[in-house]
């Protein structure tokens, strides 16, 4: 496999400037000449598509939900980074990549993170012209909060709904090229297979929800923006129906994957409850600029958090990373969590829960200004747990949360594959071993509005591109193999439904892939993954058929791709012999219990490769490695204390 | 907690539809509305019965995927509470519950309790939206916005286009969903050049939808999960009119 990160040369502040400027161009006139498939709405997805069809291009845009307004980046609730300084606090650009770099524990580009904190401050002008209601000031300019892994206060927000407010902007920018007949939408379409013809993506095929008809689309270029995949675990932060189909089936057309292993545990989500059990719900970041986070010192303390006194307290964020305190970054806030609970100090009926604790600042503050900050996620812990949370400090667990490790792409957000692009939380590029908050909305809306509106000029205008339709036998094999798989699922007519299978992978995808790894943990899971799947192929119950709206059909063919998937994860998790931001292997830890890097042997990529027939079960995986060099930042410990 | 559930059943858009009787028992009152549903699903599977079907997503009250009326109410018996957000323990052990979709002309039932709201998408193309290239725009700070005209534009925009506000409605109207995008662009600065010409054409899109008008019942205010206020309807209403003052011919 070749991989070249086509990073330009020359100095970190002027690559992409010499670079944009060295991409070829389409002209105004060429452009509608163009056909683009954009999978997927959310923020990276919306952003993409209704800039393209500004510029001119023919748009196509795909998404599984009932309309494109709906995709799971609505769910974002603290913020987006800029480095606009407007504090003067002393941010910049510099210092924004720098924080992302370490936040990220050394394991991302620095080219790539270079970019995003470059175009950064573009994206709330942006927004704003939208008419995106960020949060203000008395003096009507912009107000920002702080979030973890930083020490300026650089991060945008409105209330607790800033990605509502941000999709709500994509989706209108995108809802006006769709009314002028630019981007062509298709809601509760799922992709089910990408296409590839004389080795370049030229389409997909996909599934109509309400129908079950199987459709294929050709274009010249085919963007991916489908999202994280979380939900292996099926306990998640993310909404119920984001998935890995997209991404794993470009993976197995020859797509690479990077750093699958890579997930990050929110330190601050409401703890589970029962076996019924859903999904997770976040408690923002955003809670930490003022909650305290503690647990009794003493083990098993039953007492009502008010009757244990400031003495009895360990306020354990704050005294073991003194400097960034309450908002050391989210891999560390986990492990510290896990910590405590695992020593017996945890709180609540399971004994798996912290407090995060507002009493101090609504001593401060008073009520009605910590109303004002985060009333909705009060609100909205207080319908979940029944519990108020002014009155009693919330109680928190970690839970999975986000994917940085994603499809492989080049600095052009360009994957292995010609012609496949992938942009957001779907590819790998920015976020290394651990996203800092609110980095994910920004890296979403850069890719979209301010990097591939260049370099999808560039592969379109210099790739000779012969005219594809769906009548090539590509497609008709793809469709084929598509409809074979839903007539497979349909027809075991087996015992057991898909949510108990799915819940037991994402069992032993907590325990053996979660915030704390072995080998010999991840050994096991290697063997209880492929039974399971053996037994969902085998005894696996779907009623009804696929002409019809079957939402069990659906999930049946997300999960069974986590089955496969999962598997890839605890295989990267096993190869990469160290532990790196929200990569904790516990044999590679220093003596105080902190992530120990190996830079010597992993200060790379791990890119991985499906092998055997796309259509079939994987014959394997193999691992190839994409260097990470380092020209500006020294590789350090990365120390909070 | 048991409960006795009526349960709207419906095939697909043109089958005809009926309600059917379900018992649920083993529910908590910790378990939200649709792990409710979850639980009886997962019944229905093992005992050779299609699952109800009913939308979702985010199960957070921010997508605006569910909604279902329960005992004739949108969203359920609480405020300000989409129906995944929405508890088993505001409910009573041993009560029925009559559980069906939301209806209008507006919104045809697809199956079950899900409907096709894609009306909702073509009002907000129509207009509700700033024309506004990438690329375009200027730095943020450079018009400065009144907070308290931000924080209004703010309540209006927080509409999460779940669609209860026209299930509510006995007219099916839905001039809560439209005046809280056209309230939330002609409070900001960003929104004026457009002002006008969005009001007029969200409202006839709304009106080429099937939506029907409002005659004040206040019914969409009191189930809207993110208590939108009909002073917005007030508001587009007067937008409305100056914008008819300067397009004279514009359809009523
Ligand atoms: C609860 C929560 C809070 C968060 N808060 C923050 C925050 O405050 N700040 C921050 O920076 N980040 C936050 N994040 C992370 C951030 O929201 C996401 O990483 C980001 O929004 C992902 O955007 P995306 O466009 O890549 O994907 P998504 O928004 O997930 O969109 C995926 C799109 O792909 C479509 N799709 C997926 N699969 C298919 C398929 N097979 N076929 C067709 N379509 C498909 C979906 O329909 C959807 O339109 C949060 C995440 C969660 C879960
Ligand atoms: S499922 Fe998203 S609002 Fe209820």
């Amino acid at each position: 496999m070749k991989l070249d990160a086509k990073i330009p040369s020359g100095p970190l502040e002027s690559k992409w400037e010499h670079h944009k400027f060295d991409l070829k161009l389409v002209s105004p006139a060429n452009k509608r000449k163009f056909e683009i498939i954009v999978v997927g709405s959310g923020l990276a997805g919306g952003s993409a598509a209704a800039t393209l069809a500004e510029l001119g291009y023919n748009v196509k845009c795909f998404c599984f939900q009932d309309s494109p307004r709906r995709a799971h980046s609505i769910a974002a609730q603290g913020g987006i980074n800029a480095a606009k300084n407007y504090r003067g606090d002393g941010d910049s650009i510099y210092r924004l990549f720098y924080d992302t770099i370490k936040g990220g524990d050394f394991r991302s580009r620095e080219a790539n993170v270079y970019r995003l904190a470059e175009v950064s401050g573009h994206i709330i002008d942006q927004c704003v012209a939208q008419g995106v209601p960020f949060a203000r000031e008395y003096g009507g300019l912009l107000d920002n909060r702080s979030f973890g892994g930083a020490q300026v206060a650089r991060t945008f927000y409105a209330r607790g709904q800033t990605g509502q407010q941000l999709l709500l902007g994509a989706y209108s920018a995108l809802s006006r090229q769709i009314g002028a007949g630019q981007v062509k939408m298709f809601p509760k379409t799922e992709m089910l297979d990408l296409v590839l013809v004389d080795g370049k993506a030229r389409g997909i095929v996909v599934r109509d929800l309400v129908t079950g008809a199987m459709e294929s689309h050709a274009a010249d270029a085919v963007i991916l923006a489908t999202g994280g995949y979380g939900n292996v675990f099926y306990l998640s932060t993310n909404a119920k129906g984001s998935n890995v189909t997209a991404s794993y089936r470009a993976y197995k057309r020859g797509a690479a994957f990077g750093n699958p292993c890579f997930t990050q545990i929110h330190p601050t989500c409401i703890p589970v409850k029962g076996d019924y059990q859903s999904k997770l719900t976040l408690m923002s970041e955003s809670l930490r600029n003022d909650g305290r986070v503690w647990v009794p010192k003493t083990k098993a303390d039953k007492r009502a958090p008010g009757d244990i006194p400031e003495s009895e307290r360990d306020y354990y964020l704050e005294r073991k990373y003194p400097s960034f305190g309450n908002l050391a970054p989210r891999d560390i806030a986990s492990r510290s969590a896990k910590e405590a609970c695992d020593s017996g100090q945890g709180v609540g009926e399971s004994g798996f829960g912290v407090y995060l604790d507002f009493a101090d600042s609504i001593s401060r503050h008073g009520e009605e200004q910590i109303r004002a900050r985060y009333g909705n996620l009060f609100d909205m812990y207080e319908r979940i747990t029944d519990e108020n949370p002014y009155k009693m400090p919330m109680r928190i667990y970690p839970a999975v949360h986000y994917t940085m490790g994603g499809l492989w792409v080049d600095y052009n957000l360009m994957s292995n594959i010609p012609g496949l692009h992938v942009l957001g939380e779907a590819n790998f590029s920015d976020h290394g071993a651990n996203r800092l908050g609110a980095s994910a909305l920004m890296q979403g809306l850069a890719d979209g509005y301010f990097v591939i509106p260049y370099t999808i000029a560039n592969y379109l205008a210099s790739s000779k591109l012969e005219k594809v339709t769906t009548s090539h036998e590509s497609f008709k094999a793809a469709e084929d193999s598509c409809r074979k798989r839903v007539g497979q699922l349909l027809s075991i007519k087996g015992s057991r439904t898909v949510d108990s299978f799915h819940r037991e992978l994402g069992k032993i995808m907590w325990d053996k892939c979660g915030m704390a790894r072995d080998r010999a943990g991840l050994q096991e899971a290697l063997k209880a993954i492929p039974k399971l799947r053996e037994e969902f192929w085998q005894d696996l119950k779907i009623l009804g058929t696929n002409e019809e709206i079957n939402q069990s059909l659906e999930k049946a063919g997300r999960v069974a791709d986590f089955l496969e998937f999962g598997e890839l994860m605890c295989l990267d998790a096993i190869a990469r012999e160290e532990s790196c931001g929200g990569h904790f292997r516990t044999e590679h830890q220093t003596p105080d219990g902190e992530a120990l890097r190996n830079d010597e042997n992993f200060c790379h990529v791990a890119v991985w490769e499906h092998e055997g027939d796309a259509t079939g079960p994987a014959k394997g995986h193999k691992r190839h490695q994409e260097e990470l060099v380092y020209e500006h930042v020294k590789l350090a410990t990365r120390s909070y204390k | 907690m048991k409960l006795k559930l009526h349960v709207w059943r419906q095939k697909n858009k043109a089958a005809q539809g009926r309600m059917v009787t379900y018992d649920a028992d083993n529910i908590s009152p910790n378990m939200s509305f649709l792990e409710m549903l979850d639980v009886v699903n997962e019944g229905l599977i093992t005992t050779g019965e299609d699952p109800i079907a009913f939308a979702h997503d985010c199960r957070e009250g921010i997508c605006g995927s569910c909604g279902v009326m329960v005992n004739g109410v949108a969203h359920g018996p609480q405020d300000a509470t989409t129906t995944c957000q929405l508890h088993m323990r505001s409910f009573q052990d041993g009560e029925e519950l009559y559980i069906e979709p939301w209806r209008a002309k507006g919104f045809p039932v697809l199956r079950d309790l899900v409907v096709d709201r894609s009306a909702f998408d073509r009002i907000i193309q129509a207009g509700g939206f700033v024309s506004v290239n990438t690329g375009s725009a200027q730095d943020a700070n450079a018009t400065p916005i009144r907070k308290s005209d931000a924080d209004e534009a703010f309540n209006a925009a927080a509409c999460i286009g779940c669609g209860a506000c026209v299930a509510a409605c006995k007219n099916a109207s839905a001039m809560l969903f439209v005046s809280a995008k056209v309230g939330q662009l002609s409070l900001l600065p960003q929104g004026q050049p457009e002002r006008q010409e969005r009001a007029l054409n969200m409202v006839s899109a709304m009106h080429e939808e099937g939506f029907g008008n409002c005659t004040n019942q206040y019914e969409c205010e009191a189930v809207c999960p993110k208590q939108i206020s009909t002073d917005y309807i007030a508001r587009l209403n007067r937008e409305f009119i100056k914008a008819t003052l300067t397009y004279p011919d514009a359809k009523k």
